[in-house]
């Protein structure tokens, strides 16, 4: 049943979106590797003031086992308040939790007890490929007429097209692929939008063969992997234009679009050039009628000695910093990149987007470097920044240190670990610090690996707004 | 049509521009995406072309109807109809779906039109309409002559109702874009939806007991 007043957690722009009070709680996804025991959403306590601040403190398990819980979302934003199909007064209370392997959508219950979501609703594997034609459910948007969930592959066994199916805002019954006119496009990861604009941004990765095993160094080496981002008329469902980075340019995967829906640009992070190692990242922006990127980030790689590396990397005798998230403030000021390989979280003002100033920098983990949180400096940190948050308020970042089951194995082969830091962003120096009295880990996640976090109440990579 | 019928109008079409759902909210959109005030005023008259031609579309075809049919059939088969639609707004969690928001002046219209037609906002000026006597009614009473007589004076309430609605609009549209800004929306923006839906019910109701 819908409310009498908007939920309190819908802003109609960034710039009030910013002013939203602290997050008391984080859902995390956490899932077995080894598929042996069910996958979890652990809850974390965010409340500075509470006995139990920094400790998992709900856990609700799913009923299958194998899912490899990923990347999750809301079932509604402030996108409610957009004017075109406005419904206000529905409730932010639904995550919609993917199982990246199974292909199982879960929709879970966040509001008879924050601390315990209730399952709800399950969405098989069949009933997405026969509705939509896609497997592996990743990406969760709130859009204001539907919930947009990208998958990397197709149905009944093909790779792909991979694309968007659309759920239905209610009943969380798949209506559908959302594309009518796909174009040239195969590979999917990561997708959002310009949403005033009638623009939606999408990214490659790879089919489920080129992933699910582990990253294949022929299909890399070869620059199989995805090296395109494409745009689409959001209202027509139509592919616009293909926009190649370049082949080198290995795996673009997060897109954050502005905020701010009066501006036409947004970032992306490539995980990897086969040239030298690095990484980048990648501005989109309007060229007349056209779309065009430019590369306004590059991060090399760190020269190490091969006895040091896992074999994948000894013939580089370098770490690769592998930038596999990327998350932008409300206030489009501040873009933070994870650098999962070398361990490091990185700040950078973006206020003039086309010349990012780096300002801040958290070492913690890595493959070589394995740096402990300063709080516990005995303990060796395996993984690295990797999945990262943002509050509403842009004061707190979250990050959770496990990339992909098969790939974590790969580049973290004696074991990744589980961690979640939280980092506070210091007011005098704009940089960042990490909160001694906020280190979940090991564990307290009872044996599973973290990846992404979403906070209660809404984030940085959460809602869209249509109004400046 | 006499003062309380206009009045009645009237009052239905504040209510409908009063609702951020039929348009002001969509011009305000348009005037903060584009920073001038104009884009928001060139927005307003689209919106209530498709809100007129939506209202527009039920009272002609109950005015013509009434002209040539016993009142009686047409208010029963109206207050059925008003109070089912009403009850299925009521109890129905579905929301209107329109993926877009760079639109032509006609696309703006049509999504209006739709928008208008899907929430039943027509259907609500049933009473009113069937409360006055029918045009046709003296020595031509019911031949189909007089459909066409009947059909224009459904037009001129849509066209007082709509009125209405495009004053209220450019009111409150103009009042949030120029003096309380967006974040109102999280406080004042009332489930106009719920009683929206009660409304139609009710409506349906009157219609019913004075065709008993």
């Amino acid at each position: 049943m819908t409310r009498w007043t908007p939920d309190p957690t819908f802003y109609p722009s960034p710039t009030l979106a910013a002013a939203a009070p602290a997050e008391k709680l984080a859902y995390v996804a956490a899932f077995d590797r080894a598929g042996q025991r069910p996958d979890a959403i652990a809850v974390l306590d965010t409340d500075p003031d509470s006995d139990s601040y920094g400790r998992v403190v709900g856990w609700t398990e799913l009923p299958n086992t194998g899912d490899e819980l990923h990347h999750f979302g809301w079932n509604a934003c402030s996108s409610a308040l957009c004017p075109t199909a406005p419904h206000p007064h529905v409730e932010r209370r639904y995550l919609i939790v993917p199982g990246l392997r199974s292909s199982r959508i879960h929709v879970l219950d966040t509001k008879p007890d924050p601390r315990r979501p209730s399952l709800v609703k399950v969405i098989e594997a069949e009933e997405l490929g026969k509705r939509a034609g896609y497997s592996r459910p990743h990406t969760v948007h709130c859009g204001p007429d539907g919930i947009y969930v990208s998958a990397l592959g197709g149905s009944d066994g093909q790779e792909g097209p991979g694309g968007i199916a659309v759920l239905d805002h209610t009943t969380f019954e798949v209506r559908g692929a959302w594309e009518a006119d796909r174009g040239p496009q195969f590979l999917a990861y990561d997708f959002w939008w310009h949403y005033t604009q009638d623009v939606l941004v999408t990214s490659e990765w790879g089919t489920p063969s080129m992933i699910e095993d582990g990253i294949v160094g022929e299909l890399l080496l070869g620059r199989r992997y995805g090296h395109a981002i494409h745009f689409w008329d959001l209202a027509k469902r139509r592919h616009v234009q293909r926009v190649d980075l370049g082949d080198q340019y290995q795996m673009p995967l997060e897109l954050r679009p502005a905020h701010d829906p009066t501006k036409s640009y947004g970032f992306v992070g490539v995980v990897i050039s086969v040239e030298d190692l690095s990484a980048s990242i990648w501005l989109w922006h309007r060229d007349g009628d056209t779309w065009a990127v430019t590369k306004v980030i590059d991060i090399p790689a760190e020269p190490a000695d091969p006895a040091d590396l896992p074999d994948l990397l000894k013939p580089f005798g370098a770490v690769p910093p592998l930038v596999t998230d990327i998350d932008l403030s409300v206030d489009d000021r501040f873009l933070h990149v994870s650098c999962w390989g070398t361990g490091e979280l990185i700040r950078y003002d973006v206020s003039d987007p086309f010349h990012p100033v780096r300002v801040g920098s958290v070492r913690l983990g890595g493959i070589v470097n394995r740096t402990p949180h300063p709080a516990f400096p005995d303990e060796p940190l395996a993984g690295g920044p990797q999945m990262v948050e943002i509050s509403r308020d842009g004061r707190r970042v979250y990050v959770s240190n496990s990339l992909y089951g098969s790939w974590d194995d790969q580049f973290y082969p004696d074991g990744v670990g589980a961690w979640v830091a939280k980092l506070d962003v210091d007011p005098e120096s704009g940089g960042l610090v990490p909160d001694p009295r906020f280190f979940p880990r090991g564990e307290e996640f009872r044996g599973l690996r973290v990846h992404q976090t979403r906070l209660q109440g809404g984030d940085a990579s959460s809602d869209s707004y249509c109004f400046p | 049509m006499t003062g309380a019928t206009w009045a009645a109008l009237a009052g239905l079409g504040a209510f409908h521009g009063l609702n951020p759902a039929m348009g002001w909210l969509f011009a305000v959109a348009r005037g903060l995406q584009e920073r001038r005030r104009a884009a928001l005023l060139a927005a307003l008259p689209p919106i209530a072309a498709g809100h007129l031609a939506s209202v527009a579309v039920v009272a002609a075809l109950v005015s013509a109807t009434r002209s040539v049919t016993a009142s009686t059939v047409v208010a029963v088969t109206g207050g059925v109809l008003l109070v089912g639609f009403g009850l299925w707004r009521l109890l129905s969690d579905r929301h209107f779906r329109w993926a877009g928001m760079r639109l032509s002046a006609a696309q703006l219209t049509a999504w209006s039109f739709l928008m208008s037609a899907a929430h039943g906002a027509g259907l609500m000026l049933l009473p009113v309409l069937l409360a006055e006597p029918a045009v046709g009614a003296g020595p031509h009473a019911g031949h189909l002559a007089a459909a066409p007589a009947g059909a224009l004076t459904g037009l001129f309430a849509a066209a007082v109702h709509t009125a209405a609605m495009l004053g209220v609009a450019l009111a409150v549209a103009l009042l949030v874009y120029e003096v309380l800004g967006v974040g109102v929306l999280r406080r004042a923006w009332f489930n106009v939806d719920r009683l929206w839906a009660g409304v139609l019910v009710a409506a349906g109701v009157v219609t019913l007991l004075g065709a008993a």
